[in-house]
This record gives C-alpha cells, structure tokens and sequence, in this order.
C-alpha cells in the first residue's frame, strides 16, 4: 500500500506517496516531483549522473532508498541550485566555458563540482580531476568541465 | 512538466478559392523569449494525417516557414545529437535571411512537419543538411525581395534586406518579412542557382555562437527524451533473453502480478516486458519475473575471435583502389613488410539508457524518441506493426549522446509493441545492462597489410586486406521485431565501414581490398567514425611501420608521398604546434620507468573532405605496461568553419573519446551474450586520464563546409601506436592497448 513519505527538496518541504519504501530517491525526485536535473544512467552508482546534494554532500541518488534518508535531511537538485536567470556560480561557469556536448552528465559534473568547492575553495587541476574521478562523461567534454570548475573557483 | 501544444492547421477561404497555390499554413508553434537561450521548443504534437505542412526536401515550405510576427521556423532532418548543429543551423539559416538569431527557431527530426534529410550520420549535418537549409533559405530571400520589389515597384537589385526587413538601398521605410509573406507558403522549388550570401558578408557565420541549449541543460529546465511525459502514460521495461537465440520457453509471471501497479505482463513470442503505473514499479516487477529460457550458445569463443573473423564466410570483395600492379611489384620490391591489425569490438557507451514513449490515438502511432534517424525509423516501426507509413509520426526529443545507431531506435519499438498491447502511452527506460548488453556494436575489425620498399625506402608497393561485415548504412533490425518475430530488416548494416581502407598517399601500386563477412559476432551498427577509425588505424600505423624501417622521420615520410597541398598543410602545421622533432623512430634512448615518445598520423576523410593531422604524446610505465596519453595535437581544415567553438568542443570530444576507446574499451561476451554489462566491466576514460588537446583550425570561408563531428577521431588510435612505438620500439597493433598487451610486448623486445 502507498505510504506518505516528507521530504525536503529544494528548499520546499514535500509530500509523496510510493508502494516501496526501497525506491530510490532518483525515482521520486524525477518521477513524482518532475524534476529533470537528476539523470538516470545506471542505476548503480557507477557514473554519476543521478547526483544530488543530501546536506550538501554530493550523493548518488539512484542508489539511495528512501528508507534511508533521515527526516529533515535538506535535499538540493541542480534546479535548486540556480536557474536560468539565476545559475549557480558552477552552474555561470560553466555556461561560460560551453563545457557540455549532449549535456547528459553535467548534472552530476555540476552537483559534484559545486559540492567540492564548498568543501575546498581553491582546488588545483588534480583536485578537481580527482574529485570527479567517479563521474563519467561520454562526449569528451572533461578539459572544459575542469576549466569551468576552475572559473567557477575564482568567481566564488 | 513537458508542456504539449497543439497547433491548429488552417486553410484560409482565399486560399482555397484560389486554389493550391497560396494554401496558408498557421503554426501555433511553442512561444519563445527573446533571449537565443532559451530551451528548445518541444516539437507540437500534430496530427499525421491531413497536415498541409509541406515535408518536401525539394520545396523552400519544407525547410522554410515565416510567421506573421516576422519570425522563422526552420524544418530540419537532422538531428542534434548534442554536438550543437541546432545552433550552428540556427547560424546558416539566419545568416542567409538577414535575420538576428533569436528570430529562428529549428524544428528537428519530426516526420510530420520536417523533410527528410537522411539520418543524422556520418558527419553531413552541416556539409549536406546544412547545405540543403542554406539553399532553401536563399531561395525564401530572394523570392522576399521578388515580393518586396513588386509591391514597391522597384527593381530587386535597388533592395536590400536588413534584420527581417527589405527596404530601398537608398533608404526610406521597409517591409518586413511577416508583411510580405503574411503566413502563405512560398508554393516555390528550392532554387538550385539561387546564390547564397557572399561569406565576405558574414556576421554570424563563422562566429562562436554560444549553444542555445546549454543554459537550460545545465540548470535543470532542459527536457530530454528521458524526461518527457504524456498525460496518462505508464511504464514498461524488457527483459531481454539471457542468451542471443534463446527460445522463451514459458514465465512465471505470479510473484510480479501481485506486486502493486502492475498493469500487464506482455509477452509476444521471444518479445517480454512488464507495464506498471511507476517506473519503479516496471523495474520490481521485470526483476520478479521467472521467465524459463532455452540454452543458446551462437557466439564464437571471444579468445579465438580473430581466428573467427578470418574465418568467417566471404559474401564478396570490395576492391577499393587498384594502381598499377600491387602483387608484382612486391614480387619486385627491395623489402617487403608486412603486418596484421586488429581493433576489438565497441559498444557506444550512453550514459543515458535509451529511451522512448509511443503512444496510439485514434489508429495511428506517435512515437516520441532520440533516434538519429526519425524518418527511417518510421517505417521501421510501420513495417513492424503492419500500418501505413502516413499512420506513423516520429519526434525527436534529444537523449544522451549516441555516436552513432545505439539503442534508441529498439527502444522505440519496444515502447510501439507496449503501446499496442496495453493500449495507453508507454514510456520505455532501458536499463544499464540493457544498453551495454543489446544497442548495436562497432564490429570487430582485422586487417592485413603488405608493402614493398625500394633500396631508398620508399613504398613502391601497397596491398591491404580488410575483413569486415558486409552491408552498408542501412537501417540496424530493431530488437522488439525480431524478438516477437514481426516484419523487419535482417541485412547486416555496420554503416559504410570500406570508406578509408584506401589510402591518401601517392604510390604507384596499390591494392586495397574488403572482403564483406557475411557474418560477424554480435549485431553490428556504426560507432562514431565507422570504418574510417579502423582503416586510418592500420594505414597510419602500417605507414609508420615502413617509415621505421627506412630510417625516415614519419612526418616527412609522409609529406613525401602525399601530392595534396591542403593535406600538406595540415602536416606541417600540426608538426610546427607540437615542436616536432625530426628523426626517425623509435628514440633511441629508451631507458628509465617512464617511455615517453610522439607520434604522428593523417586523415583526408573518405579521401574527399576534412583533413586532419594529428600528433599524439604518449608516456608508457614499463613496470605496468600503463599507457597514458598527456597531450594530442590536432590541426584540421573542414572548409568553411560554421562555428569555431562547436568546431573545437568536437575535436576534444573526439581525441578524448577515441583515446578511450583505444586504451580501455573492448565488449567481452561469452557463447551466449555480452557480459560486460556495466562501467565495471567496460571502462571508459576518467579525468584523471584526460590528454590535454592543443589545436589549430584552418577555417576556408570561401569554401564548402565539411562534416567535423567524426574525422578528427580517425587519426587517435595510429597516432597514439606510432608515439608507443616511437617510445619503445613496440608496436601496437591491437585495440585496446591494454597493460597486459603493452607488457608482453615490452618483454619481447
């Protein structure tokens, strides 16, 4: 039976109902909140496009059930990140330096980015390169990803 | 939420007093800001039948349609695949109208209201679409200037058109281009002789437009093809055969029926799904089912595959060049070399699973997809469920990036089949393992080569043997239409993978043959520079090989055979921006743990467009056998540059995708199926591992645009060889350069 499930999701507290509660947050996110930031690729924590930021950790939400998600736990997807008008500083940078070709990864290359630098403001190239070691990216778009990283480190 | 217009189609009275000439065509198409960053429009949901849009590739209505408002919407066939040919044909048509940007928008890949260009492949958006648009686009202007001259009457040389508006070179009030035309259709053939905008003219030709879809994609607002949903839709997912052939034998279908939101287990021969109300419920229920399969085991042993490949039926030879008298001349030669390459089988590695809705309304099918090919798809999908073409729409939505015929066309059958038996709007999301197990593979390659020098050490003689699958770039068989036994292609298609098994060089016997295999291990589809990757391969590693046993520099022994001047130019110029070294190879000092050497290769793609040279730095650690490739040098001359910077985001994909595929990437299965299934077992380059890509591009305004997407990947793999060699006197003539094969090789020398 559907059970009631609160979440806090972008900065707005939210309400849903699923049959499992081992559904992955990647689900609930994208399917019942409509949310097209968070990508599904593999469904194993494998290439991070399904990245969110769970108190401001980058997290991968396809392997996050939601049974384990701890009430009140602050939940920000690259929507609530910026918007159009309105980007993020990772998300600015990255726009400026056209660092995406399909697009498909840069959710989880800008969740984890921004994520990195709130931890470590100034990260060299292999910082950078480290910490998006598990992040896969398919179209070769990597040179302009660090480079974002690295204007989005100096603008913040 | 995908917002989903519907246009109304009108016929004004006048129209159709007048008759055919002047039927007036209204799209209520999607609003859009004046910002040139906004989204892309979802393309409107309009009916197949009986819509007056022109989808003729011969009819400026096809390409071309101006609103009242003064803005353009321009149809285009070809897809963007994510290397940003929306915007850069977005460039070609506002140029050629005189309009700002953001008064163009491109519709791509709809059946319904776009002409069909051909799939998108084979680096021809821009080279053949865009040409096609371009042309239609100077057709519209000049007969804007023919309306505008009449009305005015004046002659249409005193007029000039300015920012959608046509208007007296002498001054004085203008009309815009929405007053001319007033929503009819041009009723006009494009126009062959119609002379497109002098180059010299230029303002955004040529310029690095910023993409128009990348602020949307990187703030979350973008809608893919994975995000798209129909009011009423559900969730299917397949369950595929554990074994290529396996016969379904039965399935225990209770323990997923009972789970909640189940709507139907589908089964249709070999073909098996489940439809739930959740995505999530779809993957609980595909996983709860018990299907029973029969044994099957068709696949060769993966350890014996050359052997297999060489082995493989013969359907016929392609001979793709003959010069003066290759075998005799061998017969003649002061030395003969020879050698064998191989290049092991790819997947195309989306990150984004494949995915795709089809819905049925009233008998006929809309079916929503990322596929690169719409318009065959279409009567792919007729053919398999029986209906006529006319009942069919496909609308392309971007996916992930595919590289070629991955997995979006079958899952846009599977989405059809499931559609059809629940009847309600089916979304289909492949799994992982879905896509690394069943989209189509780039087919293994073998090649043997065999060349004969003089006593100077030129090539005197070149005769080369390629071992490839037959057929050409056909449409791939969807996997739902075999696996249900409905109508469907079985030509192998691999896309047309002889381009480039000639070679660019002058020498004065050559012979280069494909022998077409009737047969090849797992289905085969192109993969990003089909054919083109593995032949340059070969050549440029086979040519280094000769240059090293004449005691040549290999870039001067190529400029010495090569008689073209634009190829000449890309050598010389990739060689001035890697501080090339003259000397030949290998280095001679070839001590310590890290090899570090340079190597060196060259394409004219399809040996009639791009040129591209390139020279790759490679470092390889002699206690692992590891290869890493710090830096790639690229020079490219594509003719007319549309938009530099897409021009270079390509060149870097292109060199960081190709070293991937080179050092890491290689499908393993056993006799029954593919088993690397995931990221785990099919690495793929991280950025740890990333060279850094240093280019110069040649841009020839005055001259054709050429493809860009593909042929600067041609040149990796030998490059990459050649520096390895030059590193350590090892040559490496099997993809991938695993650590394991560097090793032996180190071991031997």
């Amino acid at each position: 039976m559907a059970q009631p499930v609160s979440l806090h999701v972008n900065r707005r507290a939210v309400s849903v109902r699923v049959d499992d509660p081992e559904t992955p947050l990647l689900y609930v996110l994208r399917n019942d909140l409509e949310l097209h930031g968070p990508r599904f690729g593999c469904g194993l924590g494998q290439c991070g496009a399904c990245t969110v930021h769970i108190d401001g950790a980058a997290v991968r939400s396809c392997i996050t059930p939601l049974s384990s998600l701890k009430p009140g736990q602050a939940i920000v997807t690259l929507e609530g990140l910026g918007s159009p008008e309105g980007p993020h500083p990772v998300q600015a940078a990255f726009i400026a330096e056209q660092a995406a070709q399909c697009g498909y990864c840069i959710n989880g290359m800008v969740m984890q980015s921004a994520a990195l630098l709130s931890r470590n403001a100034k990260p060299s190239d292999a910082e950078i390169k480290q910490e998006l070691s598990a992040n896969l990216c398919r179209c070769g778009t990597h040179a302009r990803i660090v480079r974002a990283v690295k204007r989005a480190a100096s603008a913040i | 939420m995908s917002r989903i217009t519907t246009p109304d189609t009108t016929l004004s009275r006048r129209a159709l007093l007048q008759g055919g000439g002047a039927l007036v065509v209204s799209f209520a198409l999607p609003p859009r800001d004046a910002s040139a960053q906004t989204p892309p429009p979802i393309p409107p949901a309009l009916p197949t039948k009986g819509f007056a849009k022109s989808v003729a590739g011969d009819e400026v209505d096809g390409f071309v349609a101006i609103g009242a408002d003064g803005r353009v919407t321009v149809f285009s066939g070809k897809v963007d695949l994510g290397t940003g040919v929306r915007t850069a044909l977005t460039q070609m048509a506002a140029e050629e109208l005189d309009l700002p940007l953001e008064s163009v928008t491109v519709i791509q890949g709809d059946t319904g209201v776009t002409p069909d260009q051909g799939p998108t492949y084979g680096s021809l958006s821009i080279q053949n679409g865009g040409a096609q648009i371009r042309q239609a686009a100077a057709t519209a202007r000049q007969a804007l200037i023919g309306l505008a001259a009449e009305r005015l009457g004046v002659t249409p040389g005193s007029l000039l058109v300015k920012n959608g508006t046509i208007q007296a070179k002498t001054g004085g009030p203008g009309i815009a281009f929405g007053d001319l035309l007033r929503e009819k259709r041009f009723a006009l053939k494009v126009d062959k002789d119609a002379k497109p905008k002098d180059p010299a003219l230029y303002t955004l030709v040529g310029t690095s437009v910023a993409r128009l879809d990348l602020p949307a994609k990187i703030t979350g607002t973008f809608t893919y093809m994975q995000d798209f949903r129909v009011p009423g839709m559900v969730h299917g997912r397949v369950v595929r055969p554990p074994a290529i052939g396996a016969t379904l034998e039965g399935v225990d279908d209770a323990d997923a029926l009972s789970l909640p939101g189940v709507i139907k287990v589908v089964r249709e021969g070999n073909f098996l799904a489940v439809v739930a109300e959740t995505e999530w419920g779809a993957v609980k229920a595909a996983a709860a089912l018990k299907p029973r399969w029969s044994p099957s085991a068709t696949l060769p042993d993966q350890a014996r595959l050359w052997q297999h490949v060489r082995g493989s039926k013969v359907s016929k030879d392609d001979v793709t060049s003959n010069v003066g008298d290759a075998a005799a001349s061998l017969k003649g030669a002061a030395r003969v070399l020879a050698a064998t390459y191989d290049f092991a089988i790819h997947t195309h590695g989306s990150i984004g699973p494949s995915c795709s809705v089809a819905e049925f309304k009233d008998g006929a099918l809309t079916c929503w997809t990322a596929s690169q090919m719409t318009h065959a798809l279409r009567r792919q999908l007729a053919a398999m469920t029986r209906m006529s073409t006319e009942d069919v729409r496909c609308v392309y939505l971007e996916g992930s990036g595919c590289y070629g015929r991955n997995g979006h066309e079958d899952a846009a059958a599977d989405a059809t089949l499931l559609a059809r038996a629940v009847g309600r709007p089916v979304r289909v999301q492949w799994s992982r393992a879905d896509e690394h197990g069943w989209d189509p593979k780039g087919p293994p390659t073998l090649i043997d080569l065999e060349a004969g020098l003089d006593t100077d050490g030129a090539v005197v003689a070149w005769s080369s043997q390629f071992f490839v699958p037959e057929g050409g770039a056909g449409n791939v068989p969807l996997v739902a239409a075999d696996l249900a036994n409905l109508p469907h292609e079985t030509a192998l298609a691999p896309g047309n993978i002889v381009q480039n098994s000639a070679i660019p060089y002058t020498i004065a016997n050559v012979r280069t043959v494909c022998h077409r295999l009737a047969d090849t291990p797992l289905r085969p589809s192109w993969i990003r520079t089909p054919g083109r990757m593995q032949n340059t391969y070969a050549n440029e590693a086979f040519l280094d090989e000769l240059a090293a046993a004449a005691g040549v520099d290999p870039a001067a022994y190529r400029l010495r055979a090569l008689k073209d001047p634009r190829g000449t130019e890309v050598i010389e110029r990739v060689m001035a921006l890697a501080k090339w070294e003259n000397r030949p190879s290998p280095k001679a000092e070839r001590d310590g743990d890290v090899l570090r050497g340079r190597g060196i290769s060259y394409v004219r793609y399809e040996l009639y467009r791009t040129y591209v040279a390139g020279i790759a730095e490679v470092e390889v650690e002699r206690r692992t056998g590891a290869i890493r490739v710090p830096r790639f040098f690229v020079v490219q001359d594509c003719g007319q540059i549309i938009n530099p910077d897409g021009v270079r985001s390509q060149i870097e994909g292109n060199v960081i995708q190709t070293v991937s595929r080179v050092l890491k990437e290689e499908v393993t299965f056993d006799r029954s199926a593919v088993t690397s299934l995931d990221w785990a077992s099919y690495p793929i380059l991280t950025f740890p591992e990333i060279p850094e890509v240093v280019m110069e591009l040649i841009d020839r305004p005055t001259e054709k645009p050429w493809g860009a997407g593909e042929p600067s990947a041609a040149i990796v793999p030998s490059a990459i060889s050649n520096a390895v060699f030059d590193a350590t006197g090892v040559r490496m003539r099997s993809v991938p350069f695993s650590p394991v094969k560097m090793q032996a090789g180190l071991q031997a020398t």
